[in-house]
């Protein structure tokens, strides 16, 4: 195992993801470890595309599991596939088998359904498993994903256990909206991310926007850096600044202190919520485009 | 430096960290110790990245973790450092208030609740008797321990009739209203497949969450110690529950009311409500709520209960908004008002006719006889 994460960076440089170092370095413990990851911060600030950047630069797959409310061990580790086994039953009733070989007929591999845990186990080369927005599931499943996360085993009655072919990266994102046990924290690696500094927010928008004019790109940050500084319900995150971006290349904007009320109506871009934009009416945003033009 | 010494200073650094409230151990070290060796060169900068992913739990820790790295390895203002890590990761405690009052105050503080164990077994809905002369009294000349007491149980009771809601996950039971087509294939395989015994699933019910916000200003005064002891029941009992204390700033209080020794969770809350008997800003501590506190307490099963008369010096508009903000993220939000048991009451104040129109279940709470009326309109929610 290295530390050095150099080499890591770089490659995820390369697909278009701006990691700063520690979060570089989370990675690479990471993987050196076997340790899952969980990564929390604001939204919009990047967490669920680590887990997509890295499967890219490992060329590898990636494997999601979005958790909600009522999440459970069905929806993500394996379900029987009744209709098939009831199927089965139907169609083997006149043949002379006994019960026990249908039994063992319709209990097999050929009927179970995949979810997503157990896809991430049986793969053959380690993928990278996100499990996204982990405080949205309740406690009693983050019980069992720890168990998972321990063995990287999983136990099916009738078949009997299925061990890891290859241990999955483990990726965990969390956007604070219930507090995680400690258990799990102690089996995780941490990071944090930050809305992005300037200078990293710019390398971004280059990398995404390849075609964009280097000085809209330089107002764009610049812009986005004092809106987060609002106090604004929603701040916005990397994917809003992209988008403004994005947009206002494609409503041919050079610059943005040319055309006020065309940048003002894009703003939406930004903004997501109804109290945001009326936080930032014509006159906030031409202070704000004559600070940083 | 040779290896055994490197040793030793990376374990006093996991002493350092413990001081300052990080969860290491002995797994830890031995995991940065290993992790360390792998690679024979290591940059200061590399290891510190390394030493914070592996060490840090919460976004707390690892916002203080370059200050403790730095003060412990290369001795910057590391007095300093310690003193302030130490207050930054513990839990606003209401400690501190005790210095600030005479021993004396403290003392005359104490709302006895020694001998106020709430029932274990939930008897029925209850029911104000006539009998019960004590029950009616104005909570204001509310002061025995047994009236305490009567307050807890009270609560307790309440608690129960909010604490179980539907869920969204289904769990086996005989007379559940859908069919768990696993069980019941597994269960007619000796049928054939043909499904003759049904196996059915139903919603358990899953504990609500509590959330409890006491205004504790010189107009609540005469209610507030009645209340607290009352918050004690509602929390003390119960896994998920989260109480704060407000005047002109929030304090969250669960921690001291989780204390062991009820009379000493008390005192110390006492005189966290009586070292404050000033105005009252509602919007603005609802305002630190949502901020820092709604995110992780609140939830879709989350009932919120603000016990206030409503009397505000921030401008109702400011406590629309706020409690917009609050209704948008709880379930359901309860708010029990003592003046509402005056005769001739009516919610007058700007702030409580702004409020109005996000309360669920807008209550009277004067005396134990109209908490208790209360089981069932809280149930109904």
């Amino acid at each position: 195992m290295t530390l050095d994460y150099k080499p890591l960076q770089q490659e995820l440089a390369e697909v278009g993801y701006i990691a700063d170092d520690a979060l570089a370095m989370a990675l690479c413990l990471t993987m050196g470890l076997g340790r899952p990851l969980l990564v929390e911060g604001e939204a919009g600030v990047g967490k669920t595309e680590v887990a997509n950047a890295l499967a890219q630069a490992l060329k590898t797959r990636l494997i999601r599991v979005q958790c909600y409310e009522g999440l459970d061990a069905n929806a993500t580790i394996y379900e029987w596939n009744y209709q098939r086994q009831l199927l089965a039953i139907r169609a083997h009733e006149r043949d002379a088998v006994s019960s026990d070989a249908i039994e063992r007929h319709i209990f097999s591999e050929d009927y179970l359904l995949r979810r997503p845990l157990l896809e991430a186990i049986s793969q053959p080369t380690p993928p990278v498993l996100l499990i996204d927005e982990i405080d949205r599931a309740d406690e009693e499943f983050e019980a069992f994903l720890l168990e998972i996360l321990s063995d990287f085993q999983i136990t099916i009655p009738e078949l009997g256990t299925i061990r890891a072919r290859s241990i999955p990266h483990v990726i965990l994102t969390s956007n604070g909206t219930r507090a995680l046990s400690d258990a799990l924290r102690r089996r995780c690696l941490y990071s944090y991310v930050d809305f992005p500094d300037e200078r990293k927010e710019l390398v971004i928008v280059s990398a995404r926007l390849p075609g964009i004019d280097q000085r809209l790109a330089e107002q764009v940050v610049r812009f986005v850096q004092l809106v987060r500084r609002e106090g604004l319900e929603k701040t916005p995150g990397i994917a809003e600044t992209l988008d403004w971006a994005r947009a206002l290349v494609g409503l041919d904007i050079g610059s943005i202190n040319k055309d006020p009320a065309t940048v003002q109506a894009s703003l939406i871009c930004l903004l997501k919520t109804e109290a945001d934009l009326k936080r930032v009416p014509a006159a906030v945003a031409a202070r704000l485009i004559g600070k940083v033009t | 430096m040779g290896r055994g010494s490197a040793v030793a200073r990376l374990s006093g650094f996991m002493t350092h960290l413990r001081r300052n409230g990080f969860a290491v151990g002995p797994g830890e070290t031995e995991l940065v110790l290993s992790t360390l060796a792998a690679d024979e060169f290591v940059l200061a900068t590399a290891a510190r990245l390394a030493l914070k992913t592996l060490l840090s739990g919460n976004r707390e820790q690892w916002a203080g973790f370059d200050k403790l790295f730095d003060a412990y390895w290369f001795g910057h203002d590391r007095k300093l450092v310690e003193g302030a890590g130490a207050q930054a990761y513990t839990h606003p405690r209401p400690d501190i208030w005790i210095k600030v009052l005479p021993p004396d105050e403290t003392a005359r503080a104490v709302g006895r609740t020694g001998n106020g164990e709430a029932p274990e077994e939930y008897g029925g809905p209850l029911i104000a008797s006539p009998s019960d002369a004590l029950s009616r009294a104005d909570l204001r000349t509310l002061v025995t321990p047994d009236e305490v007491a009567e307050a807890e149980q009270i609560a307790d009771r309440l608690a129960r009739a909010i604490r179980y809601r539907l869920s969204r996950r289904r769990i086996p039971l005989r007379r559940g209203e859908v069919i768990d087509l696993r069980r019941t294939i597994r269960r007619n395989l000796s049928h054939g497949g043909e499904p003759l015994e049904l196996r059915r699933k139903h919603r358990p019910e899953r504990p609500v969450k509590l959330v409890v916000l006491l205004d504790v200003s010189g107009s609540m005064k005469l209610y507030s110690r009645y209340f607290l002891n009352f918050v004690h029941g509602l929390v003390a009992q119960w896994l998920q529950a989260d109480a704060f204390l407000f005047h002109t700033r929030l304090v969250r209080i669960s921690d001291a009311l989780r204390d062991r020794d009820p009379s000493r969770a008390m005192e110390r809350l006492s005189v966290i409500a009586e070292g404050f008997g000033g105005g009252t800003r509602i919007a603005t501590s609802l305002k630190t709520f949502n901020d820092r506190y709604a995110k992780e307490t609140l939830n879709t099963r989350s009932v919120v209960i603000v016990m206030s008369d409503g009397y505000d010096t921030d401008s109702p508009e400011a406590l629309a908004v706020e409690l917009r903000r609050l209704k948008q993220r709880a379930r359901r939000l309860v708010w029990l008002n003592p003046l509402l048991g005056w005769k001739d009451y009516a919610p007058v104040a700007r702030a409580m006719a702004v409020a109005l129109d996000y309360i669920d279940c807008f209550a009277t709470a004067h005396s134990l006889a109209s908490l208790a009326l209360l089981e069932d309109e809280l149930a109904r929610l």
